[in-house]
């Protein structure tokens, strides 16, 4: 589904991500992990076409397209989302108009019907229960006035409704207590854990590892990936820290 | 106020110094001394709108005497004309309101301006002014407000905020707040901001699959929202949101 080849990128004049590979099938899960300035946030606004990083080499290629070649919204109708690390309040936008907007922006890119406000509506209440999150949340203007968790629970709740096929989430866990991380964690899986459809976290602990198992972990030091092993990978990085074993 | 109806302003009046000059120059006297005058009765309200969207060069001027409890509420949007000028005087009586929102939207080398003056003549006299501008190109959007507290206004409350979105670099707003407070027993409120598109808000609409005309649209429709937040009526408000966003079409 998404294949990384070799691929270098700068922030800033400044080298972040250092030849980096990884590929990620149809119904996986992937977990990458690292020490701060790793370059996992970058990967994944590279990802996302997030201006100001720019690749320098290498190749992405998702859903059998060139995902460098294409505007951030045309990934996004493509099928990727990036969850944000920091999501981003919009003044005077609320969720419902947004969403809405989104959502038939991706399926008019893809040929399909545009959905109307009663469907959009029964689809997003479902959406937010799934994710404990009251609808008269989503009422309100994009992320304003929103707890930390309450944004990060927010980002699935989008995610939910735009059903996306490969989600990029960036630190989803930061910011949650620990019944919103089983909350997240089981949304996660109720929207993502499909045959067709894969993820990659982006994480630091291994506690959100506990409610989506990932099929492989990867850690990322200086822009690449030194080490690939199974879930239990998670568990020795927690036990023995990543100098151990990035070394 | 009551210039020489012969004279033409220039640019060296402090009232007209955004304005443009060549529009000045050439302009017709009687026309541009012109005011429109309007009485609003005691306890009576009325609404005034606006929408210039045609491609003429003019000025508006009107003139308003808002009777004691009385209301007088404007809504206003220029939208088009190489020069395009909306002035409004309005003298309240006890406790009288003026409620203001207008929007300039405009790009090439249009200029855009709303100039009021507003008289606290009495005392309880509220107002409430909202004004934003949204220019791309060269166009330049301005708002010179000038409010008036005479010493026996006691307990006005006015109210005056100015923000401008400059879509492009080479777009210009300009304002200027005035405030002369005679009486002392008086709550004055004013706010002024000028900045760009947020750029984190586009990328991440980007990334939720809207194209920059979209997420471009929905940020100005946010934006000038409380210029017209006032309108009781939503289906007016709509239609006035809708003709705004209408010409923001020519800017993408």
């Amino acid at each position: 589904m998404l294949k990384i080849e070799n691929l270098t990128a700068t922030v800033a004049d400044k080298t972040i991500l250092n030849g980096l590979s990884l590929s990620i099938g149809a119904g996986e899960v992937h977990a990458i992990m690292g020490p701060n300035g790793a370059g996992k946030s970058t990967l994944a606004y590279v990802l996302g076409g997030r201006p100001g990083y720019e690749v320098t080499g290498g190749t992405v290629t998702f859903m059998g397209k060139d995902l460098l070649e294409l505007e951030t919204h045309e990934r996004a109708a493509l099928g990727l989302f990036l969850g944000f690390q920091y999501p981003v309040e919009i003044p005077g936008v609320s969720n419902v108009q947004f969403l809405r907007e989104s959502l038939n922006s991706q399926r008019g890119a893809r040929g399909e019907e545009q959905l109307s406000g009663g469907d959009f509506l029964k689809l997003a209440r479902e959406k937010a229960a799934l994710l404990k999150m009251d609808m008269e949340m989503l009422k309100r203007q994009v992320n304003v006035g929103f707890s930390g968790g309450e944004k990060k629970r927010a980002e699935m709740v989008q995610m939910g409704i735009l059903d996306p096929m490969f989600a990029v989430l960036d630190e989803t866990d930061s910011g949650l207590d620990i019944d919103a991380l089983r909350t997240v964690g089981d949304g996660i899986n109720t929207i993502m854990r499909k045959p067709d459809k894969a993820v990659l976290l982006i994480t630091h602990y291994q506690r959100l590892l506990d409610y989506v198992k990932p099929d492989f972990v990867h850690v990322l030091a200086d822009g690449r990936i030194v080490k690939t092993g199974g879930a239990e990978l998670a568990h020795q990085l927690e036990s023995e820290g990543y100098e151990a074993i990035a070394a | 106020m009551m210039a020489d109806l012969a004279t033409l302003p220039t640019t060296r009046d402090e009232d007209w110094r955004y304005s443009d000059s060549a529009y000045l120059a050439a302009a017709d006297p009687q026309a541009i001394n012109h005011w429109r005058t309007l009485d609003v009765p005691a306890g009576e309200t009325r609404e005034e709108t606006f929408v210039f969207t045609d491609d003429i060069s003019a000025t508006e001027r009107l003139r308003v005497q808002v009777g004691a409890g009385g209301n007088f509420t404007c809504f206003a949007m220029i939208a088009g004309g190489k020069f395009r000028r909306l002035e409004l005087e309005v003298t309240l009586e006890d406790g009288a309101h003026f409620e203001f929102g207008g929007v300039t939207v405009g790009g090439g080398e249009m200029v855009q301006e709303f100039v009021t003056r507003v008289i606290h003549a009495e005392p309880n006299g509220t107002s409430n002014q909202v004004v934003r501008a949204v220019q791309w190109g060269k166009s330049t959007g301005n708002f010179l407000g000038r409010i008036e507290v005479v010493r026996d206004a006691q307990k006005t409350d006015a109210g005056q905020n100015f923000r401008a979105l400059l879509l492009e670099k080479g777009a210009t707003a300009n304002t200027k707040p005035e405030l002369e407070i005679f009486a002392d027993d008086v709550k004055c409120a004013h706010g002024a901001a000028i900045g760009a598109l947020d750029d984190s808000a586009a990328y991440y609409m980007a990334a939720r699959g809207l194209p920059p005309e979209v997420s471009k649209r929905l940020l100005v429709q946010a934006f000038i929202g409380d210029a017209f937040a006032a309108m009781d009526d939503d289906d007016a408000r709509e239609t006035m949101v809708g003709r705004v966003l209408e010409k923001l079409g020519d800017a993408v």
